[in-house]
């Protein structure tokens, strides 16, 4: 699947996550709502990646699994689905 | 006086033991920034090669970082091995309740993830591998968690 990214330098596509790509479609949603959903989701989730796929993993805790399965879902889903709508 | 003496050493050794703790967490969280920046975890990059199953990276670095995790977490119980400020180290299980907080919070974080192309701690470490344009996503990620705090009695768990 072809992205409309062309720069593959650095940690992060430039396209996306710079202050002057803030204010376009494409920065706005990597960045905003990007940012906001980890944070709404790690609050509900009560863990993020280190927290749950991780800590919880290692100590087998099954709330752990049911949320590293969900991580990945939505992973996919925004890959798949969402990304090519704005990119 | 005797009383005095047998109190004096503990004020003073629980002192040492906060200020050891103090350098501590930066110490370690720096350790850990590095960790997740060499490794490129935190590379919008390699989280969609995860996503589109186009390279083993990054489920290699997470089943050895989960390995090496429960490893330390058996050592950790084994052994009795305590916090530096002295506490036992646990890992409270969560309460499983029906399991919708786990499912639907992880889907909303899975999908936050692939859209910034990070999680928490990668969004800090971002600021400082020179994409200051980060610190937008982490006050948009607080903002998330302040929702999540009101909207909290409405949700399901």
């Amino acid at each position: 699947m072809k992205l409309g990214i062309h720069d593959f330098s650095g940690l992060v596509p430039r396209e996306l996550f710079t202050w002057s790509a803030l204010p376009t479609l494409k920065g706005f949603v990597s960045i905003i709502v990007g940012g906001f959903l980890v944070g709404f989701g790690t609050a509900y989730a009560g863990g993020c990646t280190s927290g749950h796929a991780i800590s919880g993993l290692a100590d087998l805790q099954l709330s752990s699994l049911i949320a590293v399965v969900g991580f990945f879902a939505g992973g996919l889903i925004a890959t798949h689905f969402l990304l090519p709508l704005f990119l | 006086m005797s009383n005095e003496s047998t109190t004096e050493p503990t004020t003073q050794q629980r002192q040492r033991q906060s200020g050891i703790g103090l350098l501590a967490y930066p110490l370690l969280g720096v350790g850990f920034g590095i960790v997740l920046t060499k490794s490129e975890v935190v590379s919008w990059f390699r989280i969609q090669e995860m996503f589109r199953f186009q390279s083993p990276r990054m489920y290699e670095i997470i089943a050895s970082a989960v390995a090496v995790a429960a490893a330390s977490v058996a050592f950790i119980k084994k052994v009795g091995l305590k916090t530096i400020s002295g506490e036992p180290i646990t890992i409270p299980p969560k309460t499983l309740g029906n399991g919708v907080r786990y499912a639907v919070g992880g889907t909303i974080f899975g999908l936050g993830w692939a859209l910034t192309g990070a999680c928490p701690g990668p969004l800090f470490a971002l600021v400082g591998d020179g994409v200051p344009v980060m610190i937008v996503a982490i006050v948009s990620a607080l903002a998330g968690t302040w929702l999540y705090g009101v909207l909290r009695p409405k949700l399901p768990h």
